[in-house]
């Protein structure tokens, strides 16, 4: 009976010392950065890529800024919803950041909106891209530096209709709401050109191999528009030569499906694979350059926009801090920093962002090429100043439904 | 004499969490407190599993699946449809029960790993249905912006304090109820099908449907964490009906000792606090809560309850 009281005893205490409040918040105490991503199962590498890109920038800045200390908590979100917004309950209320950044599923960006509003902690979203998070369903304490996942499409439809002259394109994609976006912002540029959608298909996240999609591709397209990423990117492009397409079919893609994440474990197999995104490793300019250097020596590998996207948000974090003499405490203030900043010299190019917190930045046509025994997304074409609604009018856009499975529909 | 100790020892121990879960909130920071409410709904969970691994001595991997369908139901009809607190609560528990009640049919008959693979595979089903109904789900992204519910009583559900009693509450009914449901006959039938279901068979006991109505109280217990998950997190995503989602409440019920209705609640409230307090030290947490496991399964197969009751019986000798 004693031992229960003790043990008891002992629970309780120990209970107490872990709940004590870290700290109470106090001028020229440091400024705490919250970061959260998947850490360990499948999506760990790009987790860790992310958390790299932000180490790379505040090592840089010496962990120093606005004339404070920079002090980076960095959690564990397992690419769950669920688990993200714990840990982002965790860093807000038990680390009391003051900003947080990080995210890769954009099912974690729509689950953190409502709580980022109602502790109103400015959320800056690097990496998560899906679309309605700054169109149809925007969020007030939400700042996107990153990208909509149609943003890069549009461009792309274009210049494939005008430029590379197809007419007829067949598209197949990652069964999910990423990848519909992706190919759905594509299908609307492509088609209000002139060219037509021929065929969609859908493949579901994780298949290992495209053997039965890529017999069913419809010879008659003049160009195959594929949407994949991390291992699914590898073994597409793969077996979309062996299987005797890559003469035949030029092939195009998001910019995930070559991304720099998945380029160096690629062959010969990619030469000519173009895609489109914000970014591209073989920009060249001296910011870029320098990021890619940097990154390079802290992580060991080449940089991709997994690495840039936090890198450039965490740079974001720090200016708007400048900019309000590092007074992150206001936080109405501080929010209207990060949404108000402009960026002219990101690696990524010029950031500023549109009135539901997207960027307008760079869009770049890239090509895959083999300079100095490596690949690279070496850019073709680069589209300034690109809005996610492209050319259309705002409101006309915002009336359409997002792209979904069936949206926009398959033209017979 | 060794009777008494244990019984003593359970009602102290009973007693003491009792009075900390009760006491100890108010004090709590706020992010603790929310860990106590993931705790206690993963608790209702697991013992609602416990009910069919622990008692009925049938593994289910797709206990999930009540727990999702119900979530997503509230998320559904108070976002979209804006019904209100009893509408939503009642169309989510029926909804779980009749799942339960046509899954019940397939799977009544099954036992060992045939209930596993079964389970598993409807489990899978509902899943499939909240990632790609996307009209009705909202696919991959799911659903957020669930508002607190609203009981008509002049205490806002917001603040996290009473939302946290009012989980509470919940788990307390919960755990007398099933308490209730263990000991009585059927209770004591079900545990007589976990030790030998041809045996009961014989006997004249039907065991199909002692199984069947075992399956269908699991479920909706299961829908009722859903209910209370869908209201504390605001947001519902297919992962909560996936098979990890399954699986995780598996191991609670195993961490907390099968058959013991407290352990698995506590093997719940191990499993949330692990998750959330290592991962904050250390990116490897996995494989420490993994080197748990084997350690518990090596040493503790019957979990936590057991390795308290044989400390227990180690300090008599003393």
């Amino acid at each position: 009976m004693k031992k229960i009281i003790l043990f008891s005893i002992i629970g309780a205490l120990v209970i107490g010392l872990v709940a004590m409040p870290s700290s109470s918040l106090a001028k020229k105490k440091p400024i705490k950065i919250g970061f959260f991503a998947p850490l360990t199962g499948h999506a760990a590498q790009t987790g860790r890529d992310m958390l790299s890109g932000l180490q790379v920038f505040l090592t840089e800045q010496g962990w120093k800024g606005a004339g404070r200390k920079i002090e980076l908590i960095s959690e564990d979100s397992e690419a769950k919803p669920a688990v993200a917004l714990t840990k982002v309950r965790k860093l807000v209320e038990k680390d009391q950041v003051h900003v947080v950044i990080g995210g890769l599923m954009a099912s974690s960006g729509y689950a953190l909106m409502p709580y980022a509003d109602s502790k109103k902690i400015p959320a800056i979203y690097a990496i998560m891209a899906s679309d309605d998070l700054t169109q149809r369903k925007p969020g007030k304490w939400m700042v996107r530096t990153g990208w909509a996942s149609s943003q890069p499409s549009h461009p792309f439809g274009d210049y494939a209709y005008k430029e590379l002259g197809y007419r007829k394109v067949a598209t197949i994609g990652y069964d999910y709401a990423f990848g519909w976006e992706v190919i759905g912002g594509f299908q609307r540029t492509f088609e209000d050109a002139g060219g037509r959608i021929i065929q969609k298909l859908w493949a579901p996240v994780g298949t290992m191999d495209y053997g039965p999609f890529l017999g069913r591709i419809d010879k008659d397209a003049d160009a195959v528009f594929a949407l994949f990423f991390g291992a699914g990117a590898l073994q597409f492009v793969k077996q979309y030569k062996d299987y005797g397409l890559k003469d035949k079919i030029p092939l195009l893609g998001g910019g995930t499906t070559t991304d720099e994440h998945v380029l160096p474990s690629m062959g010969d197999e990619a030469i000519g694979v173009m895609t489109t995104l914000h970014y591209s490793g073989a920009i060249d300019t001296p910011v870029n350059k320098k990021f890619a250097v940097a990154f390079k020596n802290f992580a060991g590998k080449i940089a991709s926009y997994y690495g840039e996207g936090p890198y450039t948000g965490g740079r974001w974090i720090i200016e708007a801090a400048k900019a309000i003499k590092g007074d992150v405490e206001d936080r109405e203030k501080f929010l209207k920093a990060l949404k108000s900043l402009k960026m002219p010299d990101a690696p990524r190019g010029p950031i500023e962002l549109d009135k539901f917190g997207n960027p307008i930045q760079n869009i770049y046509i890239r090509k895959v090429e083999r300079v100095g025994g490596e690949l690279q997304n070496t850019v073709v074409k680069v589209y300034p100043k690109v809005s996610q609604f492209w050319t259309y009018d705002v409101d006309w856009y915002l009336k359409q439904p997002l792209y979904s499975r069936d949206y926009p529909p398959l033209k017979k | 004499m060794r009777m008494i100790t244990e019984s003593r020892l359970k009602i102290s121990g009973a007693i003491a969490a009792f009075i900390l879960l009760v006491i100890l909130p108010p004090v709590l920071p706020s992010y603790w407190l929310t860990i106590l409410t993931q705790m206690l709904i993963f608790g209702i969970m697991a013992m609602s599993l416990d009910i069919l691994m622990g008692y009925t001595g049938v593994p289910s991997f797709g206990h999930a699946a009540f727990f999702g369908a119900s979530a997503y139901v509230i998320a559904i009809l108070s976002t979209r449809y804006q019904v209100g607190f009893l509408g939503c609560i009642s169309s989510a528990f029926l909804l779980a029960v009749a799942i339960a009640a046509i899954f019940g049919l397939l799977v009544a008959h099954a036992g060992g790993v045939y209930f596993l693979m079964i389970t598993l595979a409807l489990g899978m089903v509902i899943w499939g249905l909240a990632f790609r109904w996307v009209t009705m789900t909202g696919g991959d992204n799911g659903i957020a912006g669930i508002p607190r519910p609203d009981l008509g009583i002049p205490i806002s559900l917001d603040d996290p304090i009473s939302f946290y009693y009012l989980v509470l509450v919940v788990f307390l009914l919960v755990l007398f109820l099933l308490y209730i449901f263990i000991r009585s006959p059927f209770g004591q039938s079900l545990m007589g099908i976990r030790e030998s279901e041809s045996r009961m068979r014989i006997l004249g006991y039907n065991t199909w449907l002692h199984k069947y109505l075992a399956y269908v109280v699991a479920g909706a217990f299961s829908g009722i964490s859903g209910i209370l998950w869908a209201y504390y997190n605001g947001f519902v995503s297919p992962m909560d009906a996936e098979l990890t989602a399954s699986f995780e409440a598996f191991l609670m019920v195993i961490l907390g000792g099968p058959g013991t209705l407290v352990g698995p609640a506590l093997g719940a409230g191990i499993m949330v606090f692990l998750k959330n307090f290592i991962s904050a030290y250390t990116h490897r947490w996995l494989l420490i809560i993994g080197g748990i496991y084997i350690l518990a399964i090596l040493y503790a197969p019957g979990g936590v309850m057991e390795l308290g009751k044989r400390l227990a019986k180690g300090g008599d000798k003393e």
